[in-house]
């Protein structure tokens, strides 16, 4: 063989190595369920919270369960993103987690269908839990995908009507809106424009208002999202075009989409005391129960009040429905202490006081059927409202998909188009947004 | 008389008698052996992540399980089905064209000012210089408060002179000016690379010019410029290829100015406003990282380092590279 074919061929086959030398290099670690969870063990347990009162909060639950399992210790790390919870579960070694939690519900569908958690309902049928009786089922819906329950609820967050009392009592409305009709003749009735601006507005209907979005208001409608074969219904869900419509003609009759837009563009920081319901430039917003707390602590002269966010006209009878999300918790694959692990994530998902308690310490929602009708939790008013909200049964959230959520930006972005006119044609928009989050979702398999 | 005795040559014992091609190899050894650092350095920093990239994108690959040979489906579904790809290459051309050439005619101006100033060169040195020290992150969110279309000062001015306010960070048509605005204000770096290059400037060759008849143009078009040339061409390359990778300026400006701050692990908002501000590293980010989609970041990531090295490559051939032209 000649020395330059000789050559050319280590060459080849080193170029060839390579890839197989790379592939080689990521494989992630493998756990177990095999371990003694009555065994002296430490659990390592990642989670979000990083102000002191809610770390102060989760440490006290987590104590309380060491009290009651002295053989299994928790070490808690805190402020931990979803970014490093990601990368954490690919690499999997010692050092990752055994107990992770995370505020978004986006990569559930990820988590489940890449085994980076396992499935819990082994564990559940094991301690004789029957999720259907435990949880709502919003709640068990966006943890859970394609019947792999890899993660469970560890509280959750309601949308609902925050209205100004005050701006109400002044414009002469009585009583919050019920459906979308009266809501829509009480935010034109709020609205009080000056010059070319506002100098105070009903409600600010543009996708960016903050919480206005696609999907907050779309549960009004309970939108189905996809079908049994998991293929995207945007484009035939009736519920999702009516919503594109009725926030389409919000914009149109307060004002229009560039003229609210420059006033949107005066608002403060959406979670800074210069929040724009706060500061009296908005009489009513859609937005999550944490926002009683900033309220308390940012504007306690605020007078205001809560209420479920109005129904489409044909829907009054369920009147009382709104957006379920929540903070979720799973137990990772690669942990090689999964019994013991699961005897946390149980105390912590199950526990009707730990969830109560913990639930009012950090004034979160409630995750399970029998602690939202616990008479210990909170019975503020306002906070009550979300309770109601997350307990009523025609309450829904946004089902996981395998690609982290990518089919609420597709949906989002066509409510950008469509409400600033750059897609005048509704029905088109929503067929190309089926069909890219379908493309999106094969690609993502 | 004197007798020299002439020692006979000790016969070599080596068998194997030096070659040429012995020497060679030799030789060969020797330069490798000098070469090995960069090599080392070459081979696992460039060229390992560049075969793995290539390979990457032939893959699907979500990090959990092993990469699986997908064929081409990866560059079809990046060209054909992501509709975030084409917008972000326009835009990141957008920002190459007028961004990079902006930055190089003001940088190469605030040089040339400075240099001239007879007092307070100091001075102006540090306040042209001292932007380019803030962190991207400050110096956006400043920029996004200055120009904010209702509240911020910029309009309040424009409007109190009676002139047009633009929408700024919240405007489509105004988005990509505003962040050139921002990447000017940050131009020090090339000021001083210019003001080096500017000091360097035989001063014969002015006065000969000048003796010539030569107006300050002239002497700027034929005298300055050709001494510039291989200093503007390296701002030129390393321009290109930082815009290339323009990321933290366009997303913080997007989501700040949009109100929609993304937490982590949420899917972000795409180059708010109209995706006017999505550039290709924000689709590596996405599709790498919160998609997990690692095949089809690593198209992206092939799409940037093909680009760059046209750039390159034709920047280097019209510029005569970095030599200076007599």
């Amino acid at each position: 063989m000649k020395r330059t074919t000789r050559r050319r061929l280590v060459a080849v086959t080193a170029a060839l190595a390579l890839p197989l030398a790379i592939s080689a290099c990521t494989g992630t670690s493998k756990g177990g369920n095999s371990d003694n969870p009555d065994a002296d063990v430490t659990i390592l347990f990642w989670h979000g919270w990083s102000a002191d009162s809610e770390v102060a909060a989760i440490q006290q639950t987590i104590d309380a369960f060491e009290k009651d399992n002295p053989n299994i210790h928790v070490k808690a790390v805190g402020n931990i993103t979803d970014d490093k919870i990601n990368q954490a579960l690919r690499a999997g070694g010692s050092s990752a987690p055994d107990v992770v939690s995370s505020f978004t519900t986006n990569n559930v569908g990820q988590f489940c269908s890449s085994g980076a958690f396992v499935d819990l309902n082994p564990f559940m049928a094991k301690s004789g839990i029957d999720p259907s009786t435990t949880f709502t089922g919003p709640q068990l819906e966006y943890t859970q995908y394609q019947g792999n329950q890899c993660t469970l609820p560890l509280l959750g967050d309601a949308y609902g009507l925050y209205y100004n009392k005050d701006m109400f009592a002044a414009a002469g409305i009585s009583e919050p809106p019920k459906t979308l009709s009266e809501f829509e003749a009480d935010a034109v009735k709020l609205t009080k424009t000056s010059g070319d601006t506002y100098s105070q507005l009903g409600f600010m209907p543009n996708y960016h208002g903050y919480e206005s979005t696609t999907e907050h208001y779309a549960a009004q409608w309970s939108p189905t999202y996809f079908d049994a074969d998991g293929k995207s219904t945007a484009a035939t869900d009736p519920g999702l075009k009516a919503m594109f419509d009725w926030q389409k003609g919000m914009v149109d009759k307060l004002g229009g989409f560039d003229k609210l837009e420059k006033y949107r563009s005066t608002f403060g920081d959406e979670f800074g005391a210069k929040n724009p319901f706060m500061t009296g430039q908005v009489a009513m917003a859609i937005d999550g129960e944490w926002r009683g707390g900033m309220i308390d602590a940012d504007a306690p002269d605020l007078n205001y009040g809560v209420a479920p966010f109005p129904v489409p006209d044909d829907q009054a009878d369920q009147y009382g429905k709104g957006y379920i999300t929540g903070t979720i918790v799973g137990i990772a694959s690669t942990s090689e202490k999964q019994n013991a692990a699961w005897r946390f994530v149980q105390y912590l998902t199950t526990n009707t006081k730990a969830v109560v308690d913990f639930a009012n310490a950090i004034h979160n929602v409630p995750s399970t059927i029998d602690a939202l009708a616990s008479p210990d939790v909170s019975q503020d008013p306002n906070f009550k409202a979300f309770l109601d909200i997350a307990a009523n049964p025609n309450s829904n959230t946004t089902p996981a998909s395998p690609n982290g959520g990518a089919y609420l930006v597709t949906l989002q972005d066509l409510g950008y188009d469509y409400e600033s006119g750059k897609q005048p044609d509704l029905q088109a928009g929503l067929q190309e947004a089926a069909s890219q989050i379908d493309t999106d979702i094969d690609q993502s398999k | 008389m004197t007798t020299t005795t002439t020692a006979a040559a000790p016969r070599r014992t080596d068998p194997r008698p030096v070659t040429a091609r012995t020497r060679r190899r030799r030789e060969a050894l020797r330069n490798l052996a000098f070469l090995s650092p960069w090599l080392l350095g070459t081979g696992l920093f460039f060229i390992y992540p560049l075969v793995s990239t290539l390979y990457f994108s032939f893959t699907h690959y979500d990090g959990f399980s092993p990469p699986t040979f997908v064929g081409l489906d990866n560059w079809k579904f990046v060209f054909r089905d992501y509709p975030f790809f084409w917008p972000a290459l326009r835009n990141t051309l957008w920002f190459v064209l007028v961004m990079v050439t902006l930055r190089i005619v003001f940088g190469l101006a605030v040089g040339v000012l400075v240099v001239r100033l007879k007092r307070g060169a100091g001075l102006f040195r540090t306040i042209f210089y001292a932007p380019f020290l803030a962190p991207p992150v400050a110096g956006t969110l400043a920029f996004v408060f200055l120009l904010n279309p209702g509240t911020g000062p910029v309009n309040t001015i424009l409007g109190k002179l009676g002139l047009p306010e633009p929408g700024w960070f919240n405007d489509p048509a105004w988005s990509k000016p505003a962040l050139t605005l921002l990447a000017l204000w940050g131009v020090g770096d090339l000021m001083v690379i210019f003001m080096a290059a500017l000091l360097d400037v035989p001063k014969e060759q002015y006065e000969a010019a000048e003796l010539d008849g030569a107006g300050a143009v002239r002497r700027f078009r034929h005298v300055t410029l050709p001494h510039l040339r291989p200093v503007v061409v390296f701002s030129v390359i390393t321009g290109v290829i930082a815009t290339m990778q323009y990321y933290t300026q366009p997303i913080v400006a997007g989501e700040v100015a949009s109100g929609h701050i993304q937490g982590s692990g949420q899917q972000f908002e795409p180059g708010y406003p109209e995706r006017s501000t999505l550039t290709l590293p924000q689709l590596v980010y996405n599709l790498g990282f919160q998609r997990f989609d690692i095949g089809a970041a690593c198209v992206i990531a092939m799409v940037l380092f093909v680009l760059s090295m046209t750039f390159a490559a034709i920047l280097m051939r019209r510029g005569s590279g970095f030599l200076e032209v007599d």
